[in-house]
């Protein structure tokens, strides 16, 4: 498949990606891609990182 | 699943029919409010279920049948009109964005919250009984919203298959949302089968579950079940890890908390794909249809806070019992 991986910034939220297969922790560390579209916490907060759980609705900014 | 016992004079006639005994004519629907009418909310229940699992020993001709058929278009317009007119004068934050303004109601809802109850002091009893009423809901999570598939095209059909794809296990059986409920129940020593608690299930449980069936089966909600969608989706990342939290403070098997973990991680990708890739490009094809995806959106928020009101006030009730 040649499709290409897409990132869409979310307002105030994550970044969901289409397509990829692995997404690199801030440590490095390799986590698959299980489901077709991914939330990437770029919060900071998530609790489950590198996912998002939403955490970032709760955080003041 | 055995054909429920009758709750009043619409359920009667409804499992008469079911039943093969003579129905005699079907009663009038009330004029009052039906959202908390276990009777009505029943017997359109009946009727939806026919298109889902059917009940055992009742022919599949049932689900035509003009005499349901007739009923249900009755109880559908009372209960539409009944949620049109409580919604008709909530304040819609504007945006020009579709997506936007579906997340921003999401995130205004303010209603006395069942998952913070759930987390923090709710007792074992208390959260069988969410498990067990919530079943009614989960063990056919996403199916109403199939029916929708085949009434959307382009981009938002695509989003929306994508989001049931996801909700139907990405390809793995086990990973399946309701089986990761029925996996639940059983872990909490509650009974998984499909169908299980409807004696018990309240009028408002009914409701809720009654709503979705309706925008999924008339195509003209096809714009009201989308925005149902995502504020339920919108709504429920936070919640859930209140849940399993409060699962855990309660002693429940891990087996138990899977399903809500799942959800936690899951719906917060969830919320973004159908206030945007679904209903953000459903609106984009079909203007017309906004205002019905603003509509089910704010239902959705209206019978959540019924939901919790229905929970709290009967556990409430029940502390003033035992005390
Ligand atoms: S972006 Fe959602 S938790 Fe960080
Ligand atoms: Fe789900
Ligand atoms: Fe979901």
């Amino acid at each position: 498949m040649n499709e290409p991986v897409v990132v869409r910034q979310c307002v105030d939220g994550p970044m969901l990606v289409r397509g990829a297969d692995v997404v690199l922790d801030d440590q490095g560390n390799e986590h698959r891609v299980t489901r077709p579209v991914v939330a990437v916490c770029t919060c900071g907060k998530s609790q489950r990182k590198p996912w998002c759980d939403a955490t970032h609705k709760v955080i003041p900014r | 699943m055995q054909v429920p016992h009758a709750r009043g004079p619409l359920s009667a006639w409804v499992r008469d029919v079911l039943v093969g005994v003579d129905p005699g004519h079907a009663p009038d629907v009330p004029e009052d409010a039906l959202t908390g009418n276990e009777d009505a909310q029943l017997a359109l229940w009946m009727t939806y279920e026919l298109h889902y699992r059917g009940f055992d020993d009742v022919s599949p001709d049932a689900e035509w049948d003009l005499g349901i058929l007739a009923l249900r278009r009755q109880l559908e317009r009372r209960f539409e009109e009944q949620l049109r007119a409580v919604t008709a004068s909530a304040e819609v934050p504007l945006d020009t964005d579709v997506g936007e303004v579906l997340l921003d109601l999401a995130q205004s809802a303010d209603g006395p919250s069942i998952a913070l109850r759930l987390q923090r002091d709710a007792t074992v009893d208390q959260m069988r009984d969410y498990l067990s009423q919530r079943s009614i809901v989960q063990l056919k999570e996403s199916d109403p919203h199939s029916f929708v598939l085949g009434r959307l095209d382009g981009a938002a059909k695509v989003a929306l298959a994508e989001l049931q794809y996801d909700e139907y296990g990405g390809g793995r059986p086990g990973r399946l949302h309701a089986a990761l409920y029925a996996q639940a129940l059983r872990a909490a020593g509650l009974d998984p089968q499909y169908g299980a608690y409807i004696e018990q299930a309240s009028a408002v449980t009914l409701a809720s579950v009654n709503v979705m069936s309706m925008f999924a089966f008339n195509r003209r909600l096809r714009g009201a079940s989308m925005g149902h969608l995502a504020i339920f989706e919108a709504t429920s990342s936070l919640p859930c890890r209140r849940i399993s939290r409060g699962l855990e403070r309660l002693g429940f098997p891990e087996d138990v908390r899977a399903y809500f973990d799942e959800h936690v991680e899951a719906d917060a990708v969830h919320e973004h794909v159908v206030a945007h890739d679904i209903c953000g490009c459903m609106v984009a094809a079909e203007p017309d249809l906004r205002d019905d995806v603003l509509f089910g959106a704010l239902v959705c928020l209206h019978m959540d806070d019924l939901v919790a009101c229905d929970f709290l006030q009967r556990w409430d009730s029940d502390l003033q019992v035992a005390s």
